[in-house]
């Protein structure tokens, strides 16, 4: 009985050190994980990537899109580099996005998680292009614009504004970034002529603000479409909620106002 | 100073670190680095680059520049740059520069297939003058040829022509500003006897209208865009149109856009000629007093190698040239030169080999010549984008003859190389002046026709010096005897020492390179082996060659790789010098560096060369064959040593000693100069003679000028610290020197006659016979045109070649912003290279997708001469119509002057760079 | 580092030929690493712009027709919510194809990178007679197996391919390299120090995926001759996977039957009687049919 006893007691021991130690390593491998996912938002991913998210889950890592781009953009991501390992991305001051019509590095990808869905480069959204106003030689004053001429979309996705410059008798030449069109190749921080690129690709979602759903402006022609006074459609009968019978306990403005002054 | 460099290299890593924790700078720590830059020296230059003229001021410290900025008080740019100017500190840093001179080798001995070695100075020059005494000794003055520069400073320029002309007796010197300029120079010679522009940038503020005739001023000229947009944008009636054979970012903000087809400009000035006199605005009390109908040849050729062209031209080239021996007249020519369609017309010129002569007619016959121009003719052979209708086009053609016929509208036309780099340069220039002329906007604020450069020191040097092939200083020629006289006077040379025959021009050179009729060749401050059209001829004729070429340059070019000997130059602030802009400013720097290793001035080298070549070397008999001119025995210059001598010029004293650093010279500039302020003179300081030689030779070029309405303040004048250039002609008046802003206006300019208000003094003193439109008269009838310019009629004339079923589609070429030239200096600054690494094929993107071909897609880019490979663009900066390409020339990876067909303006001998045929096909 | 070197009554050719699975089994797993190598960095081509083999282990396509996929990786893709496109299925079919017909393990011993550092370690240990530290069970690599699987669907990424040791010293020898090398130093100084055939034996997750695979379908075996074995257990000495050689389940099927060998070919060489030998499935029944039925007449 002895023998039955000890061998049972083992093999409790076992089990408990076994699920402790799957458990442990369980949260160790869930914590690393969403170490490395957290470590996204710097990453601009090749034409058509899904969403960081979607695309973290659907990438294999094997590096095809890699291998087919023909101007060696793209690379997968080492470990302990800051982007999730092994993920493809591209940094555009050392080489930009060329934006091939023909989009070889969607094409190669296996997963989908370069979405098929792109079907012409210029729709891509790889990032969004920002310019650090203060260091921007055209927004000194200086004809530089080199970001809005090598802009593949120029005229769409950089445009040139031109104000008077006050100081002398030379206007200003100065480069805005239209996110409609943008799509975030980074020619424009490859070419930027200042020390550091005083424009550069970043996620949207690290830049872009919103303006409140309950607002529209006033002067686009979205708008004008309400002005249409016709009703839209025979509006059904309201009938008034029937009022409960007893008085709730709690009402807005109740707490306020019992306050003390 | 206080601070070390430790402290200093402290310093500015604490403000690095501290800018990127966006911690805020201490007060302490920016005072340090305001105290490091405190050691800095400023000192006022201008911009490397274009023709626009900046200033700038560049700091440098420890013989090095540390950085430069715009010059707050430079009347051209107020403080600002485009971002080549911005970029002015590092063109001098390039990693490849050179240092030493560089011969062709083998075994320790010149050898033409040899490798490059490393040699001295005294190794390079001997042999360099060695080959040149064998050339010259074979094949006479005129075998010898120097490619020059727009980009010389004034003193050089002057120095090379004086070296060629009166040491040498040679006019073989050309500046690239054959190019560049030279139907300008033509056109303003023939319409108002005198060169360069009447008016001045601050026309932009003054004017209502601005045209664009083929200038990208956008990239081009980015700095005075910069002024016609801040007119654009703060004055309401102003108007700018853009006309050129492809959308470019001029268009961004012009009114009117008007895309013509190649050589349409022909068409479209004549058409507003005739719109002005139809309309009847004709300002007529203008054109009575001022101005004289003229006109000249038609059949004035393309400008192809003259004789036996089919001995190097190949059975495709022929082709072309064929065109211009048995030209058959097309339809539009029909119309346009009232000739029947099919006719053959052999480009002799029916005045003999004068494509320049020219004649008065009638008004009446003016305006009968014009009569075919209307606007049905003018869409037909004009309108350059097939995708545009010709109802809209009409309506464009007639709001721009609006424009220039609206009396109370002010007027500026602005051209650069759409103009000037055409078959038809001279003409289409003068039809310019024709339109204003008419309507009387010429000379007055706000009204011209204004020439814009593409050089520093186009206008400067090249023009104003007269480096030219046929110039000598102040617009004189070397075929006209007055001018040798007046200077072999200035010189001190003996009688008739001077050349009459003209020197082979830009594009002759090569051609004589190649057909072995110049065997000994120097390039200064430029690139001929990329910046010449049909280059494989001449990159064939300069290795396949018996000929010795020296190239001086900063940096390895392609023309440094075809050379036998290289020599390494100084640049711009390592040197002293002027530069002389498009709107006849004259601008002045000081050394502001040493150079780097065995670099020097490319003044001291054209000095060191004349002290290696004597007297009786040159001043001896000499033949120059094809020579006919009074005075002159035929093909023989005379021997002028006996006359020297008699000068006081001893047969064996040095040309160094007889023409530059002559006792006078050296007596009266003297170095080291108080102008000098501490900044140093590697060449004075290298020759050694204690002699000035920038100031010597401005000093003496000045006297050219002087009372002829060029003239210049002196010397030291421009670099007074107030001063920031001045325009020409600039004369004394109550003690200042005063500049003039608007030629020709009495206003403004002390050379116009009193009471004339306006003055075309250029061509005061002449006459010209009266004849129709066909031919001059028997020279009965003259009339005077002293104080009068010329209005011409030019005919539309076809391009010599055009897309035919094999080469189907136009090529033009050009620059871009970012780089300058053939890019031998942008393309060194890592920025600039990083911007635009390469040259790309601006294509429509139907025109891509009917061969098949994408963007970015690399192709093969081939005409009936060379073929290049280029990568397609369809988007980006140009947006070329159906039909046609547009190619930057600045890469020498993308050699595309391989492709370009090497015809000429027959009047400026300027190349047509903006239009020939090709195709395009996969690579 | 082989496991056979110490034959010193061999001459020179029987030794090569006693070497021959280790020499095929290095040429194939660098001749992989060199075509996916030679067709990222040289640009190694069937034809104009067809690559020969593009991307890496966990997908490829070959020749531009023939498209490849992990299974694993494909799996744990599905499990972590992404809807797998057509090609990268077709490509984890056609590989799991071979493999359930090759045997699942093949992977580890001709193709895993991982696998040439495991044994470099394993030889090391064996050379300097290394003592393990620490003992778990084999077994354990099913759990992490079943917590990949687990973790993928719970955390919406392929849990191992996030962390494979395989994944980035494979990518970063076609791709580049960054840290990845550091995870191979660790599972090197893990199986040398700490646990024999650490890694491969007891923890990787792929190794037990391929386990299962091709457990009951594999072809391609080694037979195991019960009449001349004399017991001498010198081929349960040269295994990774000793538990593998059950002498008891030998003898009831014939060759070796669990999953967990990865037909290495260690064994068939040094065993004397050369009772162990590479043989098809349904040759090694015939086989052992005749054989039995010899012995039984005689």
């Amino acid at each position: 009985m002895a023998e039955v006893k000890t061998s049972r007691r083992d093999f409790l021991v076992k089990l408990a050190q076994g699920t402790s130690l799957a458990a442990t390593g369980g949260f160790l491998w869930a914590h690393l994980l969403r170490q490395e996912a957290r470590a996204q938002p710097y990453a601009l991913r090749p034409p058509g990537a899904l969403p960081e998210v979607d695309f973290n889950a659907a990438c294999i890592k094997c590096g095809q899109c890699v291998t087919a781009c023909p101007y060696d953009t793209l690379n997968l991501a080492p470990a302990g580099g800051g982007i999730p390992i092994g993920t493809p991305h591209f940094t555009p001051r050392k080489v930009p996005c060329y934006l091939c019509p023909d989009i070889p590095c969607m094409k190669a990808c296996p997963t989908g998680a370069l979405s098929p869905e792109l079907k012409d480069i210029n729709e891509s959204r790889m990032g969004l292009a920002v310019i650090d106003v203060e260091n921007c030689l055209s927004w000194k004053g200086l004809r530089c614009e080199i970001c809005h001429r090598e802009c593949p979309l120029k005229g769409k996705a950089i445009t040139l504004e031109t104000h008077p410059r006050q100081l002398s008798k030379h206007a200003m030449f100065v480069p805005l970034v239209h996110s409609d069109a943008c799509t975030g190749c980074g020619i424009c921080e490859r070419a930027c002529p200042t020390q550091e690129a005083a424009i550069r690709i970043l996620p949207h979602n690290l830049v872009q603000g919103k303006i409140g759903e309950h607002y529209r402006l006033g002067w686009t022609f979205e708008t004008e479409i309400t002005q249409d006074f016709k009703p839209a459609a025979p509006a059904a009968p309201v009938t008034p909620a029937e009022a409960p019978k007893e008085a709730p306990k709690e009402a807005p403005g109740v707490d306020y106002l019992n306050r003390g002054l | 100073m206080g601070l070390t460099r430790r402290d200093f290299l402290k310093t500015s890593i604490a403000a690095s670190t501290a800018a990127t924790v966006g911690m805020p700078l201490s007060k302490s720590a920016e005072a340090a680095v305001k105290q490091a830059e405190a050691g800095w020296q400023w000192d006022k230059a201008v911009c490397r680059f274009c023709g626009t003229g900046c200033g700038i001021m560049v700091a440098t410290q420890g013989g090095k520049i540390v950085a430069t900025k715009g010059d707050p008080d430079a009347p051209v740019n107020r403080g600002l740059n485009c971002v080549k100017g911005y970029f002015n500190g590092k063109i001098m840093y390039g990693a490849d520069r050179l240092t030493q001179p560089l011969l062709r080798m083998t075994d320790g001995k010149f050898d033409k297939k040899g490798k490059f070695v490393p040699v001295s100075w005294g190794q390079a020059l001997d042999i360099m003058v060695e080959k040149f005494m064998a050339a010259y000794k074979e094949k006479g003055p005129h075998g010898i040829g120097l490619f020059g520069s727009g980009q010389w400073t004034v003193p050089e320029g002057y120095v090379a022509a004086k070296l060629w002309k009166a040491g040498f007796r040679s006019n073989s010197i050309d500046p690239n500003a054959r190019h560049c300029m030279a139907s300008a120079v033509a056109a303003f010679m023939q319409t108002f006897g005198i060169d360069e522009p009447a008016g001045n940038y601050d026309d932009i503020e003054h004017t209502d209208t601005a045209v664009l005739w083929g200038a990208n001023m956008a990239e081009m000229h980015p700095i005075l865009w910069s002024r016609i947009t801040n007119r654009r944008l703060t004055h309401k009636n102003m108007v700018v149109v853009n006309l050129s054979t492809y959308a470019n970012m001029s268009s961004d903000i012009a009114d009117i856009e008007i895309v013509f087809a190649p050589s349409g400009d022909l068409a479209i000035q004549n058409y507003i000629a005739r719109e002005i006199i139809k309309r009847g605005a004709v300002n007529k009390a203008f054109v009575d007093k001022h101005a004289v109908f003229a006109t000249g040849p038609y059949d004035i050729g393309y400008g192809f190698r003259p004789a036996k062209a089919d001995q190097f031209a190949s059975a495709k080239e022929m082709e072309v040239v064929k065109n211009e021996q048995e030209h058959v007249i097309d339809k539009w020519e029909a119309i346009a030169q009232r000739k029947k369609e099919g006719e053959v017309v052999k480009q002799t010129n029916i005045l003999g080999p004068k494509p320049a002569a020219d004649w008065a007619i009638s008004f009446e016959d003016f305006a009968r010549a014009l009569e075919p121009y209307d606007a049905d003719f003018t869409t037909a052979v004009a309108k350059g984008d097939p995708d545009e209708s010709d109802a809209s086009f009409k309506a464009k053609l007639q709001k721009l003859a609006d424009l220039y016929i609206d009396p109370k509208r002010k007027v500026v036309s602005y051209w650069t190389m759409g103009f000037n780099q055409h078959q038809r340069g001279t003409w289409v220039n003068e039809q310019c002046y024709m339109n204003h002329l008419l309507v009387g906007k010429q000379s007055m604020p706000g009204n011209g026709a204004f020439s814009l450069t593409g050089q520093p020191s186009a206008c400067g040097t090249a023009r104003e010096v007269g480096t030219f092939a046929h110039r000598l200083p102040a617009d004189m020629v070397v075929n006209v005897k007055k001018h040798r006289d007046l200077s072999e006077k200035i010189w001190k040379l003996p009688e008739n020492t001077l050349n009459p025959q003209l020197g082979s021009h830009y594009v002759k050179i090569m051609r004589d390179l190649e057909d072995g009729s110049i065997k000994w060749a120097m390039v200064q401050v430029n690139n001929p082996w990329q910046n010449t059209a049909n280059l494989n001829h001449w990159i064939k004729g300069a290795r396949e060659m018996d000929n010795f070429i020296v190239c001086c340059d900063a940096y390895p070019t392609v023309s440094a790789k075809v050379a036998d000997l290289v020599l390494p130059a100084a640049m711009i602030y390592e040197k002293w010098g002027f530069y002389g802009n498009a709107e006849r400013r004259t601008q002045c720097w000081r050394q502001q560096v040493p150079p780097p290793g065995q670099a020097k001035g490319d003044m001291w080298i054209l000095l060191e060369m004349a002290k290696r070549i004597k007297i009786k070397d040159v001043w001896g008999e000499q033949k120059i064959p094809g020579l006919k001119a009074e005075g002159f025995e035929d093909g023989k210059l005379p021997s002028v040593l006996d006359a020297g001598k008699a000068m006081g010029y001893n047969p064996e004293m040095s040309l160094y000693e007889a023409l530059f650093a002559t006792k006078e010279n050296k007596q009266a500039f003297k170095w080291p100069d108080a102008v000098a302020k501490g900044h140093g003179n590697h060449i004075a300081e290298t020759l050694k003679d204690g002699w000035f030689p920038e100031k010597a030779m401005f000093e003496e070029y000045r006297k050219f000028g002087t009372g002829k309405a060029h003239d210049l303040a002196p010397f030291d004048h421009y670099y007074e610290d107030h001063v920031r250039g001045l325009k020409w002609p600039v004369v004394q008046k109550d003690g200042k020197w005063v500049e003039t802003g608007w030629r020709f206006n009495e206003q403004y300019d002390p050379y116009c006659k009193k009471g004339s208000g306006i003055d075309f003094y250029g061509n005061n003193g002449k006459a010209m016979v009266m004849g129709d439109l066909d031919k001059p008269g028997d020279g009965s009838k003259k009339v005077d045109i002293s104080g009068r310019a010329k209005i011409y009629f030019r005919p539309y004339a076809s391009p010599v070649e055009q897309p035919d079923k094999e080469f189907n589609l136009w090529l033009c070429t050009g620059r871009v912003l970012e780089h300058w030239h053939s890019g031998s200096m942008t393309r060194r600054v890592p920025e600039l290279h990083r911007a635009v690494p390469a040259a790309v094929c601006w294509m429509h993107p139907k025109d891509a997708e009917s061969r098949g071909l994408k963007r970015n897609d690399l192709i093969w880019v081939e005409s009936r001469r060379g073929k290049v490979k280029v990568r397609v663009e369809t988007g980006g900066r140009n947006k070329v119509p159906r039909g046609l390409l547009y190619v930057p020339w600045f890469d020498e990876g993308v050699l595309i002057n391989k492709v370009t067909l090497d015809s000429t303006c027959p009047i400026s001998k300027e190349t047509d760079f903006k239009k020939c045929s090709v195709k395009v096909y996969k690579a | 580092m082989s496991d056979h070197a110490d034959h010193p009554t061999l001459g020179l050719g029987a030794r090569l030929w006693s070497w021959r699975y280790f020499v095929l089994r290095r040429l194939s797993q660098f001749g992989i690493l060199l075509l996916f190598f030679g067709s990222a960095h040289w640009g190694w081509q069937v034809a104009k712009d067809v690559p020969l083999l593009t991307g890496n282990l966990s997908a490829s396509e070959f020749a531009g027709l023939l498209p490849m996929a992990d299974p694993f990786a494909a799996l744990q893709i599905f499990l972590a919510g992404h809807v797998l496109q057509q090609e990268v299925i077709v490509g984890a079919l056609i590989v799991l194809g071979f493999y359930l017909l090759v045997g699942g393990r093949v992977y580890c011993a001709w193709v895993c990178p991982v696998n040439l550092v495991t044994d470099l370690a394993n030889w090391l240990r064996n050379r300097f007679g290394i003592q393990a530290q620490i003992y778990f069970s084999r077994n354990t690599r099913y759990f992490v197996l079943a917590a990949s699987l687990v973790l993928s669907m719970l955390m919406g990424v392929a849990a191992f391919e996030w962390v494979s040791p395989i994944g980035m010293a494979h990518r970063e020898i076609i791709f580049g390299f960054g840290l990845g090398f550091q995870a191979l130093a660790a599972i090197f100084l893990f199986d040398l120090l700490i646990l024999k055939h650490g890694w491969c034996g007891h923890l990787c997750p792929l190794g037990a995926f391929w386990s299962v695979v091709g457990r009951r379908t594999a072809q391609v075996r080694v037979r195991f001759d019960k009449t001349s074995c004399t017991h001498c257990g010198d081929c349960a000495k040269v295994c990774p996977e000793p538990q593998v050689l059950n002498l008891k389940r030998l003898e009831e099927v014939g060759y070796v039957y669990s999953g967990e060998c990865s037909n290495c070919g260690r064994c068939t060489p040094v065993c004397p009687e050369g009772s162990l030998r590479f043989d098809l499935r349904p040759m090694i029944h015939r086989h052992n049919a005749k054989a039995h039925g010899k012995q039984d007449v005689s």
